[in-house]
């Protein structure tokens, strides 16, 4: 029964991504696109849920790991002839270095999770609202920094001529790496005792359970994740710093807070749902085909929409859509499970 | 250092520039200090109050309306948006953890934001009724533009005004009284709603001067009029301490004064990274003082997000 309950605790979620990744084999190639970055808004939604979600401190800071990440994995996996063009003051061994799709996602994930370590050491001493402007600051100045250090990266140019890696299948398996690093983590004894700060950061520092450090942990772990969904974005469409700021962190957040935030089944639905409703509305803003006739909302109708879902999601299910719990057992199935044990 | 050579080499146009955006910061700080202390909520849609106002005033200057005109109507936009906001969303989350209602006022901003998006496109309007304020005033030789000196004298009558209404009228130690501890005010006869209704509105009558004051220096108003600006105050508000007006205030005051000084002051090559250095320092601070630069002895912070 309770190993029942936990296995579905991993394969929701990972069979949602699945049936989301097969749904995208049988549609057309545009449409695939809009599967493609729902697989990818998962992994990013999942990142953010392993910090936020654990530990129940906000923070608005997380796109800037999507965003360096994004920046590893495309310099690095760019075609060594295209470079100049695209980053012309690139610094030397950053030019010279051409690695593969594989080891282009391991190191954004790796960089991602440097970067979040060196954040966290002192920015996890902070919580409340102290804490979402601190992280709110991390964002400030990784776009401020990413957009005008021409030796790092291109600039105000977009990623151009970064091979399109991120297939249906590319997609995918990131984002069941990151549900599954997410389940893994929460099911660990450091995932416990960094809920139990979140439940009550007093009772858990009194029982021997170190605040600061367990959010590091999970701080650092959810910035690999985001680093590695970055790889993942850059691979998919090319990427620039506006693309990876205020409203990537605002429509995140979003599917964090509309699926359920306590939860990595809420994470996923979030994910999947917004993603869902924004694709159909970015399809409808081009003129979309439904029956009884066309419909062709100006564009900017999607964050209108999911602005307006989130703060009505907000007001009569503040906590989501899944009510910031893992799926419950079918009752007929734990019916019987309780049935079979029992006798 | 650069850094030492341009606050002595500084001219008074940059200190009074950095006046006068440290007033408009501060003007914000307020209302968004009021707003937190009584209902313990963080408004990041503040800063679309001010676009709206922007674009009011916008509408008010494409007709050829006189300044009066487009000021009146860009007052009755912001106040009318303000208290709807209250009303359609904040009132039905008052009993939700600070945390969902800073991520709902998120949602609203970003919400406000797209709606002027569609409705006004996103070339944005001109609003250049009162240029004339980015004129020089000559003062013994030196050369000052009238609207820095406008801006810190309003700012300044503003924060007088508010001071005296807050100590010295019964709606004003109503809100005090409600925003030290709202419950036991309650208990003691103070009217929930009409103090918060108040302050929601005093908060819209700020975001409506601010939205004045600053189409005056960036007459092109587009969707994201302000937001950078409420960033920045947010930050500085949090910097200052959010459980005291006057330290909320301050707060305010020193980005805008910093930001402005800075950015009048450094060269360009140095002065594109100017967000880095204010949000650097504003996260150097915080480690420092998590609860505020300008709070009293080791009072804890009450909101738990």
């Amino acid at each position: 029964m309770r190993q029942a309950r936990i296995a579905l605790e991993l394969l929701a979620p990972a069979v949602l991504v699945v049936a989301v990744a097969l749904f995208g084999t049988l549609v057309s190639a545009s449409t695939q696109t809009y599967v493609i970055t729902t697989l990818v808004n998962v992994a990013i939604v999942v990142a953010l849920y392993v910090f936020i979600g654990n530990s129940g401190v906000l923070s608005f800071g997380h796109v800037s790991f999507v965003a360096v990440g994004a920046w590893t994995a495309g310099i690095l996996s760019m075609p060594a002839s295209e470079k100049p063009a695209i980053m012309p003051n690139l610094a030397g061994f950053l030019r010279d270095t051409t690695v593969g799709n594989v080891p282009s996602l391991a190191l954004a994930a790796a960089v991602g999770a440097a970067y979040a370590l060196i954040v966290g050491l002192p920015l996890m001493r902070l919580s409340g609202l102290a804490a979402g402007i601190a992280t709110l600051g991390v964002l400030e100045i990784t776009h401020n920094v990413l957009r005008y250090w021409e030796k790092i990266g291109p600039g105000l140019n977009t990623f151009s001529a970064v091979p399109e890696t991120t297939g249906l299948l590319q997609a995918a398996v990131g984002a069941l790496i990151a549900v599954a690093v997410a389940f893994l983590y929460q099911r660990s004894r450091y995932g416990r005792m960094l809920r139990a700060t979140r439940e009550d950061a007093a009772a858990a520092s009194a029982v021997g359970v170190s605040v600061y450090g367990q959010r590091l942990v999970a701080f650092t772990l959810s910035g690999a994740l985001a680093g590695l969904a970055g790889g993942l974005y850059v691979h998919l469409l090319p990427v620039n710093t506006e693309l990876l700021y205020l409203n990537l962190t605002f429509i995140t957040l979003a599917m964090l807070v509309i699926g359920g935030a306590t939860s990595l089944w809420g994470a996923v639905v979030g994910a999947v749902v917004v993603s869902a409703v924004d694709s159909f509305l970015a399809e409808a803003e081009n003129g979309v085909h439904v029956p009884g006739g066309t419909l062709d909302f100006p564009s900017g109708t999607r964050i209108v929409v999911v602005g307006a879902l989130m703060a009505f999601v907000l007001i009569v299910r503040p906590s989501g859509l899944t009510g910031g719990r893992e799926l419950p057992l079918p009752r007929a199935l734990a019916r019987s499970l309780l049935t079979k044990f029992s006798a | 250092m650069t850094l030492v050579g341009t606050f002595l080499g500084a001219d008074w146009q940059t200190l009074a520039d950095a006046f006068g955006l440290g007033g408009i910061y501060a003007l914000m700080a307020v209302g968004i200090g009021l707003v937190f202390g009584v209902l313990r909520l963080v408004n990041f849609a503040y800063g679309q109050l001010v676009m709206a106002g922007a674009y009011a005033l916008a509408f008010a200057y494409e007709r050829g309306w006189p300044v009066w005109v487009g000021i009146l109507l860009c007052f009755a936009v912001v106040v009318v948006l303000s208290v709807a906001m209250d009303w359609v969303v904040f009132r039905l989350l008052r009993s939700q953890s600070p945390a969902v209602m800073l991520v709902a006022t998120f949602a609203v901003a970003f919400l406000l934001q797209s709606i002027a998006l569609l409705w006004f496109k996103p070339l944005g309007k001109i609003a250049a009724s009162l240029s004339s304020l980015n004129q020089p005033w000559t003062i013994s030789g030196v050369d000052i533009r009238k609207i820095s000196v406008v801006a810190t004298l309003i700012a300044f009558g503003c924060l007088v005004a508010l001071v005296v209404l807050l100590g010295r009228t019964s709606v004003g130690l109503h809100m005090r009284a409600a925003a030290l501890d709202f419950r036991t005010a309650r208990l003691l006869g103070v009217r929930a709603n009409r103090v918060i209704t108040s302050a929601v509105l005093i908060s819209g009558l700020l975001a409506a001067t601010v939205a004045v004051l600053m189409t005056v220096q960036t007459p092109l108003v587009t969707p994201d009029f302000a937001l950078r600006d409420t960033i920045l105050v947010l930050a500085g508000v949090v910097l200052g301490g959010m459980n005291r007006l006057i330290s909320a205030t301050l707060g305010g005051f020193a980005i805008g004064f910093a930001a402005g000084f800075l950015g009048g002051a450094l060269p360009t090559d140095q002065s594109q990274y100017l967000p880095s250095f204010l949000f650097a320092a504003v996260i150097l601070v915080l480690l420092i003082r998590p609860a505020g630069l300008f709070t009293r002895g080791s009072q804890q912070a009450v909101e738990r997000v």
